[in-house]
């Protein structure tokens, strides 16, 4: 059977799967943004299958692009909240947090 | 036949390090688990003729993104080792997280495998896409592209001023 669109899709769908797994069960918010990171790339992987399907469409390329450029800034402020909590807390467990500032 | 064995393969380092990610006790474990999850989308993207964002994926999320996570894991807790546990929920919530990421995994699939995606038959032959990329960001998503990195400058001067120690 031919490599065509449904299995790139099909490995984007498990990856996906996967994240949400990962963001709902863990309690370390450094995990949860790994679960969000594997989501990302996933609809990062969408849209270069579609685009290399639909004959090559640069505009799935530049929305990756875009992704990852949110990605990257979206973790560079999620680990510095995630410092900070750990400085008024001393642990970084999502279910016990409850405040943002003392 | 080449080209199956080396999609096949590249599939299957991405699931199976995604599956590390997820279900690893300890926490560099996951890391590093992360690491192949990347190489391996990087290989999906040159299968799919995407050599510019195959490159970028491993500049920014194995050099950058990746970096900052294993910085974000050092430095929140006590080292000991690389047994840093994780730290899963109890067992309901285990049970209900596992039944809904399997129901996401049937609706994305049952949606996938049913659907009849609009594919054209024809391709157009190129050695790079990064011309067509270049010229797409300075003409048609030149605003977009403004604001991604006016977005960049303002996220990473707001990281720096909120991880400051007092």
């Amino acid at each position: 059977m031919e490599i065509g669109l449904t299995h790139y899709l099909v490995v984007s769908a498990l990856l996906f799967s996967l994240g949400v797994f990962g963001i709902v069960t863990r309690k370390n918010s450094i995990l949860v943004l790994m679960g969000l990171e594997l989501i990302l790339n996933s609809a990062n992987l969408n849209f270069i299958a579609f685009s290399k399907f639909k004959g090559l469409n640069i505009e799935g390329h530049i929305a990756t692009l875009f992704v990852i450029v949110l990605a990257a800034a979206e973790v560079a402020v999620a680990l510095a909240i995630i410092l900070n909590i750990y400085q008024n807390y001393h642990h970084i467990d999502v279910d016990e947090i409850n405040k943002l500032k003392e | 036949m080449l080209f199956d064995f080396v999609f096949y393969m590249f599939a299957v380092i991405v699931i199976v390090s995604a599956m590390g990610v997820v279900f690893s006790k300890k926490m560099m474990y996951s890391a590093f688990s992360l690491l192949f999850t990347f190489f391996g989308m990087a290989g999906l993207y040159v299968l799919l003729s995407a050599d510019f964002v195959a490159v970028t994926q491993i500049m920014v999320y194995v050099g950058g993104i990746l970096v900052l996570i294993v910085f974000g894991v050092m430095l929140t807790s006590k080292i000991t080792g690389v047994d840093i546990k994780t730290g899963t929920i109890g067992k309901i919530q285990l049970t209900i997280g596992a039944i809904t990421s399997v129901i996401v995994a049937i609706i994305l699939l049952f949606t996938y495998l049913n659907v009849e995606w609009m594919t054209s038959q024809f391709q157009i032959e190129v050695s790079t896409t990064t011309h067509f990329i270049g010229f797409g960001l300075f003409t048609e998503y030149l605003l977009p592209f403004f604001v991604a990195a006016i977005l960049l400058l303002v996220a990473f001067i707001g990281a720096a001023k909120i991880a400051r120690r007092k």
